[in-house]
């Protein structure tokens, strides 16, 4: 996205990447600055998620992954690309997903793989939203120069393309699992910075910031008192995008063999089924378990997403027929 | 084809609304934004719908034209054009009863211009597609019709932003007037402007009425605007209409609470000053009945003895905080 | 036109970064990657060869800012070493070569999917709550969630080893000669439809979703309404007046779009082997060809960047208000 300088009115683009940029419902009155800032906008948010179909669908499949992940030890026991029958083997009763060419057990690999795939997914979320929200936070409050300075550094990374950066970062860094992590985070925090700056800066224009600014509160509180608070649902949003981000990012560097090919995660499961032929001698069960999980885990997140926008913006929600009767005045 | 003073309520009318009612059905609850309104308007009459903002005025005009979007509906009543029934027809009918027999001037100019078309384009499309002329034909009227509300024509390959604000807003009547419909609706057509720039417009679209002898239907909160311009006018409260009656009478003697509240906060432009008055805190107008002749032409609707004895008790106390709305209305 | 310059001067800083970057990496990383390239290749290596290497990873007795300006003047030059794995073909030959492949399906695919899928987001949020409006949003998020590869594999797997209908790799049968000819445009165009097909599926329900966000918020505007109070027909609405401006920002997310559809494309080219630079990109990979890998990345971007400059002049017709300013 290109808003070094944005062109467009900022409403405008920033409808584009999220209908939610709109600032959240309930901004505070200017009078009630000295007060810490409001917290409705944040529970009318998880009350409008629990009753909206989608999040509740998105969390259900999350919830489901998550158990399958804990419990992975419990449920296959053992390293599980150790070999165990003989290679090759279509889904069976002893193995419900077949084995691999080399005649690991595809179930236990896929299972284990949730715990990997999740975990640097979640790390990887977390950590872009944060850095985002630093650097979104501190160009919104400081603005002119520092805003300038991030908002340069934040487009150039926005713009330099993920996975060639992501190969040529990973391909000098020593392989492993914290390698993998950090090079995504370098690669994704740029996108969550740009919208988390544009939400802040509209509430850094509120009058409650203006008077926090005036009665000489600190540069941290109303930063992270004031204004955090009142993007919650952006945060979220960010935060969702993020970690879909990390599972998807990290499937294709490890597909591309730039990972620790020796830990068991759904991208590493994909590079052994492409490198060991899965396809072409037709064992679909090998591959498919691993792009399955991955697509699910990230429709479920998008689900949630979803019903984030929803419940913040009514725009986006459904038109219910018309009920009569109950005009209520 | 001018405005006779004669004519108006007249007993051909252009437009009737009976019995009008929209609700804004939501989730949980429904609000009715327009409750059982009826009115007409005569040929080349100008009539005024007064009210505070959110009662229920541009929703009206809104219907008229079938611009409703969700979650707005209609959910009685009838309205009438020229004998025919609005609320029944169908797409094509409805297309082309916009503009050509009502045209509409919406509040903000510079919105209701689409911001990357050229005026040009924005006027030619009318023709070309009502009337069926050529591009260049139709690019000739556009030129004429700017030259009407006295634009300088090579300002047809201006896009909306190189205009100023009172200079849209003069296009935009210039659109309206395009096809010389019957019946034009100006929906606060200068609230976003200045005074000065108020006036011009205001002149504008009384010359233009007295040309083209339009109905009008003239929505506003601004009392003194709308006395000086309507012949006859309706007073609004909560989606009701409270009095209606000629602009002259309401103007000499407004008879409902509410209508006396209204045009007590405004403070008159001549003579000695006076201290303005408004609602009293907490005076609200609940389930006000169908409207009563008073006096031949003059409709209020009944209210109790006490809502006039609050209104007038608290005239001298009540603040600018007392009733927001109307004090938004006379700020402007 | 100030705006041009301001964006022009944008992507030249942008570039500057992705060199300086290319640069530094080598030098300052932790990892060694020249011990183990010579570990891998122990003995193979032509003494050209190491010494080529030497001069890129900065394996370099100079001060750094004059291997710094010497690599400044290489890439300015255009000269970005020589490839270890094609030894010694320089890089930007190797590129050169396989770049075509790379634009071909990369623009297909990005062409189809963002035209389909701003016309599909369109025509959802005009009719709200309709068949396109309720059915295909979910379930092109579903299919997007994919990654661009497994749906490769999928599809390559179901067309092409299981249905026979798709060429298994490749861009055209090996032994045919490329050229001008009916039957060999023919022929790539085979090999073309199902790599760009998936990358269409995956990224198709984003261009979508966002017309559709952005269509909804501009048909509330009131420029929306008094069209339609104009009575002009639906279709004039829906594309002079709504389409028209929502898809300003559209436009301006291409961008991005750009380097998420690069980014897929390279990785199903690995999937179909197909001869473009992600394929390139994966050979490098695995022969630990870091100045093939470097090139790679800084043609990648400065086509990324280029594209991007094209779409801001294409930006600047479409918004008047940016070209009067």
């Amino acid at each position: 996205m290109t808003t070094y300088i944005d062109p467009s009115p900022s409403a405008a683009a920033a409808a584009l990447e999220s209908p939610t940029a709109a600032p959240a419902s309930g901004a505070p009155a200017p009078g009630s600055a000295a007060a810490p800032a409001p917290r409705k906008p944040r529970q009318g948010l998880v009350h409008g998620l629990l009753s909206n179909s989608k999040a509740m669908v998105g969390a259900a499949i999350l919830l489901v992954f998550i158990a399958l992940a804990l419990l992975a030890p419990v449920l296959f026991p053992g390293d599980p690309s150790r070999i165990t029958d003989m290679a090759g083997l279509e889904p069976s009763a002893e193995h419900w997903l077949g084995t691999t060419a080399k005649g690991q057990d595809v179930m236990a690999l896929t299972i284990h793989g949730a715990r990997s795939s999740l975990l640097v997914g979640l790390t990887v979320g977390f950590a872009s939203t944060f850095v985002g929200i630093l650097v979104g936070l501190a160009s919104a409050y400081f603005g002119k120069f520092i805003d300038e300075a991030l908002s340069l550094v934040t487009n150039v990374f926005l713009l330099l393309p993920g996975l060639p950066l992501l190969v040529i970062l990973a391909a000098f860094l020593p392989p492993g699992l914290g390698t993998v992590i950090l090079v995504l985070i370098v690669t994704g925090w740029a996108g969550s910075a740009r919208v988390l700056r544009s939400q802040a800066l509209s509430i850094r224009s509120k009058d409650f910031v203006a008077a926090a600014v005036v009665s000489g509160e600190r540069a941290g509180r109303i930063m992270f008192r004031e204004i955090l608070p009142n993007m919650a649902s952006i945060v979220m949003g960010t935060l969702l995008a993020c970690v879909i981000y990390g599972i998807g990012a990290q499937a294709g560097l490890e597909f591309l063999g730039l990972g620790d090919v020796s830990t068991v995660s759904w991208g590493n499961n994909l590079f052994w089924a492409g490198n060991e032929g899965a396809l072409m001698t037709g064992s679909w069960w090998v591959f498919v378990p691993s792009g399955v999980c991955i697509a699910l885990v990230a429709f479920a997140l998008a689900l949630i997403n979803y019903a984030v926008d929803e419940v913040t913006n009514p725009r986006l929600r459904k038109i219910k027929p018309v009920s009569e009767g109950k005009a209520a005045k | 084809m001018t405005v006779s003073q004669v004519s108006f309520g007249s007993h051909e009318p252009v437009l009737e609304v009976k019995d009008l009612t929209v609700k804004y059905v939501g989730d949980t609850r429904s609000t009715t934004a327009v409750d059982r309104v009826s009115f007409s308007i005569g040929t080349g009459e100008i009539f005024g719908l007064a009210g505070e903002s959110g009662c229920g005025k541009s929703t009206i005009a809104n219907t008229i034209m079938r611009l409703l979007k969700d979650p707005a509906k209609i959910a009685g009543g009838s309205i009438r054009f020229g004998g025919k029934d609005v609320l029944a027809m169908g797409p094509e009918e409805l297309r082309r009863f916009r503009w050509q027999d009502v045209a509409m001037v919406f509040q903000s100019a510079m919105n209701s211009l689409n911001p990357v078309l050229t005026i040009g384009e924005q006027i030619t499309d009318i023709y070309t597609t009502h009337a069926g002329y050529s591009r260049k034909e139709s690019l000739r009227r556009a030129a004429e019709l700017l030259e009407l509300v006295r634009i300088d024509p090579v300002r047809l390959k201006s896009y909306p932003h190189q205009l100023s604000g009172g200079m849209r807003q003069r296009a935009v009547i210039a659109m309206a007037v395009a096809l010389k419909p019957s019946l034009l609706i100006l929906d606060e057509p200068t609230t976003a402007l200045d005074v000065v720039v108020q006036q011009e417009i205001m002149a504008q679209i009384k010359e233009l009425q007295h040309e083209l002898g339009f109905s009008v239907l003239f929505i506003t909160h601004d009392m003194s605007l709308m006395v000086e311009l309507s012949h006859r006018m309706a007073v609004m409260y909560g989606g009701r209409i409270v009095e209606t009656a000629k602009a002259a009478d309401i103007h000499t003697a407004p008879q409902h609470p509410y209508t006396q509240a209204l045009m007590g906060a405004f403070p008159p432009l001549t003579g000695p000053r006076i201290p303005l008055t408004g609602l009293a805190d907490g005076v609200k107008f609940h389930n006000i009945p169908d409207l009563a002749e008073v006096t031949p032409g003059h409709f209020v609707a009944p209210f109790a003895a006490t809502d006039t004895a609050s209104a007038h008790n608290s005239a001298a106390a009540c603040g600018p905080a007392t009733s927001p709305a109307l004090l938004e209305g006379a700020a402007r | 036109m100030r705006f041009i310059l301001r964006r022009l001067g944008f992507y030249l800083i942008a570039f500057w970064v992705s060199i300086t970057l290319n640069f530094l990496l080598p030098r300052f990383m932790p990892g060694d990657p020249v011990s183990r390239m010579f570990a891998r290749s122990a003995g193979q290596m032509q003494p050209e060869q190491i010494e080529a290497l030497r001069k890129l990873l900065g394996v370099d007795s100079r001060p750094i800012w004059e291997q710094y300006a010497d690599y400044l003047h290489n890439i300015v030059t255009g000269n970005m070493g020589v490839s270890i794995t094609r030894f010694p073909t320089p890089v930007t030959e190797v590129i050169a070569s396989q770049i075509g492949w790379t634009l071909l399906l990369g623009g297909t695919a990005l062409v189809i999917a963002a035209v389909v899928g701003n016309l599909l987001g369109i025509l959802a949020a005009w009719r709200r709550g309709g068949a396109i409006d309720s059915a295909l949003p979910p379930l092109l998020v579903f299919i997007g969630s994919f990654p661009y590869f497994w749906l490769a594999m999928g599809a390559l797997y179901l067309f092409g080893v299981i249905l026979g209908w798709s060429p298994l790799r490749h861009a055209f049968t090996d032994g045919l000669e490329p050229a001008f000819s009916w039957e060999f445009i023919g022929d790539a165009g085979a090999h073309l439809v199902l790599p760009a097909l998936t990358i269409v599926l995956v990224s198709i329900g984003g261009w979508m979703l966002g017309m559709r966000n952005t269509m909804i918020a501009t048909n509330a505007e009131d420029y929306i309404t008094m069209a339609e109070a104009k009575g002009l027909k639906p279709g004039r609405i829906m594309f002079r007046y709504a389409a028209r401006n929502a898809m300003l920002p559209s436009v301006t997310s291409f961008g991005m779009g750009l380097g998420f559809v690069v980014g897929g494309a390279l990785l199903t080219e690995v999937v179909f082997a197909y001869p473009g630079v992600g394929y390139q990109l994966l050979n490098a990979v695995q022969g630990l060809d870091y100045p093939l890998m470097q090139g790679l990345f800084l043609t990648i971007t400065a086509a990324v960047l280029l594209a991007n400059f094209l779409v801001d002049i294409l930006y600047v017709r479409l918004d008047p208000r940016v070209r009067a300013s």
